[in-house]
């Protein structure tokens, strides 16, 4: 079984807080990543897909194609801005959990739609210390 | 095999050129197709192979190491660290050497040289931002 996967990096800016709670809750909850200011990170998203080899083109996806879906359907939406001003962050908490299944239903119908290739998965790398993935893994 | 299986990674890193093109196609026509990449450039490629098994009950090892270098030395390095993948190599002459199709000619040469059963995945790295992972069911 072949699979590939691309890295992307964004830098965005964050805070952790259930709206729901008082600041109190959620300063024990979140800790630092409550800072109503907010705070930022630089993500690494990796985007893996599985799928056939197209015989003609020898790849599961042309890469550049995946570029444009990432740049159009993530990048611009959520590069150099706060996630928290995000519709689809407006009743979810920005964590990186949360973020890694945003990204993937974005992106899922979009590769699905342009070719033969099926996201397999998404990880979200927030920092060197701290990565998450959501979907399948092998 | 079952619960005893160890997974151990080795890691080589070689530099090779490249360009995407099917022969039976004019260089516009290749242009067309692979676009910037259909032109000679090249990459520094890591190869990570990871190999499963049961550690030796004497040595404790799976494979010794020592071994695994040499293999891939002579399997991967000789042929491709240095080279041009489609001038040096006829493993491209008839399709490009996308990650995929690189990644798929290194599989085939390591299952050939290794113990039967023992390749677990491969993960050949074109850079930082692309890679490829062949996976090896399990028997």
């Amino acid at each position: 079984m072949i699979q590939l996967t691309r890295r992307y990096r964004f830098p965005a800016a964050h805070v952790l807080a259930q709206p729901s709670f008082s600041a109190e809750q959620n300063r024990a909850i979140y800790g630092k990543c409550a800072n109503p200011a907010g705070h930022g990170h630089n993500y690494g998203i990796e985007v893996t897909v599985i799928g056939p080899l197209d015989p003609e083109s020898g790849r599961i996806i042309d890469p550049d194609q995946l570029d444009a879906i990432f740049e159009s359907r993530i990048a611009a939406r959520f590069a150099h801005r706060s996630l928290n001003a995000d519709p689809a962050f407006a009743r979810r908490v920005p964590t990186a959990e949360n973020l890694a299944q945003v990204i993937h239903s974005e992106l899922a119908p979009a590769i699905e739609g342009a070719g033969t290739a099926r996201l397999a998965r998404v990880r979200v790398v927030e920092t060197r210390r701290n990565s998450f993935v959501y979907g399948e893994m092998e | 095999m079952g619960c005893d299986l160890v997974r151990l990674t080795r890691a080589i890193e070689f530099s090779s050129s490249l360009r995407y093109a099917r022969p039976e196609l004019s260089a516009e026509q290749n242009a067309r197709l692979f676009g910037r990449r259909a032109s000679q450039h090249g990459h520094n490629y890591r190869l990570e192979v990871t190999l499963r098994g049961e550690p030796d009950p004497v040595t404790g090892m799976v494979i010794d190491l020592k071994h695994l270098q040499e293999l891939l030395e002579r399997e991967i390095m000789a042929r491709f660290d240095h080279r041009d993948l489609n001038r040096d190599t006829d493993f491209f002459e008839k399709e490009p050497p996308t990650p995929e199709n690189f990644g798929r000619v290194i599989e085939r040469l390591l299952l050939a040289a290794l113990p039967a059963g023992s390749l677990d995945r491969i993960r050949l790295q074109q850079d930082e931002d692309l890679w490829v992972d062949l996976i090896e069911p399990l028997p």
